[in-house]
């Protein structure tokens, strides 16, 4: 195993070196959360945040994105500006196993080049989270406490140094020429596992049965009630979709200038949940109440996104629940359907 | 060999609309237009019956239109048939030969015709579910040897509502094709049958087990239409319908389009019945 020590005195050193070539962006504090944003200073970055409002999928996907400029006689139409390369700092486990999901959506089928554009510029420099960020989330029952391959370093809280994990080329240049790094040691090794043998107790299952079990839960669940339950309650604001890690569903629309000579075209984050977002021209809704929408959000997290691209749609993070003003959460939503899950005895194995 | 419109979906971007002209325009009724579209020299559309583009107008928008001819005269140009039910669709109408338009596509699936030959071919449209159709049904007819018997039953609420008129004169005095059209409400100078499209049904004796029947309309028509189609014996996957979603960028990404797990932009639009029995939110 080999790893870098970086020392946390050397932090502001780096920041320096990075952001000669590159945008630094990281979680930061903002009216008492954390939100990811440009880091200028090296005390605005706080590595050791909890969770943050928005999830970095903003970076790949912005809320606003042009994605042309034109003249509205049709004699020019430009493609975006290009972005900077751009280091994300502070990137949690559950946010990058979202963007393993991202990813696939857009790249499989059509070519989304925005997206993966945006996506190529990025450096994700991920934290190992030892403590649980909130009462929300329920990571560990998603299988998301931990990193999957995507990242280009990994660091772990050693507490006066980060232990670095580097996982690609990308990552391995970032540290290139900076000598704040050193190789790491034995006794480094056995700090690295010191900790995260005391971490994974700190993390409870919030889940009542094992996660491999939500697809089935659900597909025996689309008449439940606890549809028309949640629906009762929503209040199809868009919440929870709007701080979610993994979800992407756009709207497109154009903008004109005064002069109606020059225009843009660009995607916003759209919301399943808002009540016209599968409404056609002409008027008919698909999918008219919020029982159907909340429904079809979870089938989403849960079943439809496996199917397509073999990953599960929730990483776990909690933000939807805690987003929610009316309290609907992933865990009880998924806890109660498999509470009230219809037993189909002849297809179950019997000890 | 042309060039197809496909390729320009590559860079820069899947969003980027090529520019076409409105060659032809004119109104088929109160509510729809026909607009002849030529894509810029050498470049042509390259679809298959049941497919749709994007059609957009810069500083307007962009919305899934079915494309109206046939891949068999397509001739470097294409055909739509435009209801005027938004922005878009409105600002298309006050547009005329001459105009440019942004295209992207074609997209989704088309109906799969190598699968109709050798069938006898029934065809069930509902008011504005000729416009897709016609692309299929014109196609059978150029290659009219390859299909048994072809049958059309055409509703639409009013006569005034009836699109393609000539076309549908043109298709019932040819002595190989069978056309049956009714209209909810006649008005003094229809003459021929009223009531739903299911009253037509009863009319036509088929042989259910080589037929395929094409349904295209409004949500609400599938319903009773697929009882008829079932009520003969035609086999589940011998039905084919076309399906209306928000299909807003076409290409699988935008997530308004799903029925339960799939993009109608990409698994559909077209789908047998056989293929969305299942599915909670396709009908």
């Amino acid at each position: 195993m080999s790893f870098k020590i970086l020392s946390k005195s050397a932090i502001a050193d780096w920041l320096d070196t990075l952001r000669v070539s590159n945008r630094v962006v990281g979680p930061k504090e903002l009216h008492g959360r954390f939100v990811f944003g440009e880091i200028q200073e090296a005390s605005e970055l706080k590595l050791d945040y909890p969770t943050s409002v928005l999830p970095p999928k903003k970076y790949m996907l912005p809320q606003r994105e042009e994605l042309f400029r034109y003249q509205t006689d049709g004699s020019g139409m430009e493609p975006a500006d290009e972005i900077p390369p751009t280091v994300v700092l502070g990137v949690h486990t559950c946010d990058l196993h979202a963007m393993r999901l991202l990813d696939r959506v857009f790249a499989q089928g059509y070519w989304d080049q925005h997206y993966l554009d945006r996506r190529a510029r990025l450096v994700l420099v991920s934290v190992e989270c030892l403590t649980p960020c909130m009462s929300h989330s329920f990571c560990k029952s998603m299988g998301t406490l931990s990193a999957p391959d995507n990242f280009d370093l990994h660091l772990t809280d050693l507490g006066s140094d980060y232990a670095i994990d580097v996982g690609s080329e990308k990552g391995a240049e970032i540290l290139t020429g900076f000598s704040g790094v050193r190789d790491g040691t034995e006794e480094d090794y056995r700090r690295i596992n010191r900790v995260m043998s005391e971490k994974w107790p700190r993390f409870p299952l919030r889940l009542d049965f094992d996660v491999t079990e939500l697809p089935s839960v659900l597909s025996v669940s689309y008449g439940s009630k606890l549809w028309e339950e949640l629906g009762q309650r929503c209040l199809a604001c868009g919440m929870c979709t709007n701080v979610c890690p993994t979800c992407y569903c756009f709207n497109v629309e154009d903008e004109v200038d005064l002069s109606l000579k020059t225009g843009l075209r660009r995607r916003t984050w759209d919301s399943c949940q808002l009540d016209l977002f599968a409404t056609v021209a002409g008027g008919h809704n698909f999918r008219k109440t919020r029982a159907a929408r909340q429904r079809h959000r979870f089938f989403r997290k849960g079943k439809y996104q496996l199917e397509a691209y073999g990953l599960l749609g929730c990483v776990g993070c909690g933000r939807c629940a805690e987003a929610c003003l009316v309290h609907i959460t992933p865990v009880d939503t998924f806890n109660e359907l498999y509470r009230r899950r219809v037993l189909r005895p002849a297809t179950e194995v019997k000890a | 060999m042309t060039t197809s419109l496909k390729q320009n979906l590559q860079e820069p971007s899947i969003y980027l609309p090529t520019l076409a002209k409105i060659v032809e325009a004119r109104p088929l009724t109160k509510l729809e237009k026909y607009l002849k579209i030529e894509l810029p020299q050498g470049v042509s559309l390259d679809h298959k019956p049941g497919q749709f583009v994007e059609v957009s107008l810069l500083g307007v928008g962009e919305a899934p239109i079915s494309i109206s001819s046939s891949p068999s005269r397509s001739n470097g140009t294409f055909e739509l048939c435009v209801r005027r039910a938004g922005d878009l669709t409105s600002a298309l109408h006050s547009m005329g030969p001459g105009d440019v338009i942004g295209v992207r596509g074609p997209f989704g699936r088309g109906f799969p015709i190598e699968r109709f030959r050798g069938k006898d071919m029934l065809f069930a449209p509902g008011g504005l579910g000729l416009a897709p159709l016609r692309s299929l049904i014109n196609q059978v007819l150029d290659e009219r040897g390859n299909f048994g018997r072809v049958v059309i039953l055409y509703g639409a609420r009013h006569p005034s509502e009836l699109l393609f008129t000539d076309e549908l004169a043109a298709w019932a005095a040819r002595d190989d094709v069978e056309v049956h059209l009714t209209v909810d409400r006649g008005d003094e100078g229809w003459k021929g049958n009223v009531g739903v499209i299911t009253t037509l049904f009863p009319k036509i004796e088929i042989y259910a087990r080589n037929t395929v029947a094409v349904t295209v309309g409004p949500p609400v028509m599938y319903r009773f239409v697929l009882m008829e189609l079932l009520g003969k014996g035609i086999p589940d996957g011998n039905i084919w319908l076309s399906l209306e979603r928000r299909m807003k960028c076409g290409v699988g990404k935008c997530g308004h389009c799903q029925i339960n797990h799939l993009y109608t932009c990409q698994a559909g639009p077209s789908f047998s019945y056989a293929e969305i029995k299942h599915l909670e939110e396709a009908l």
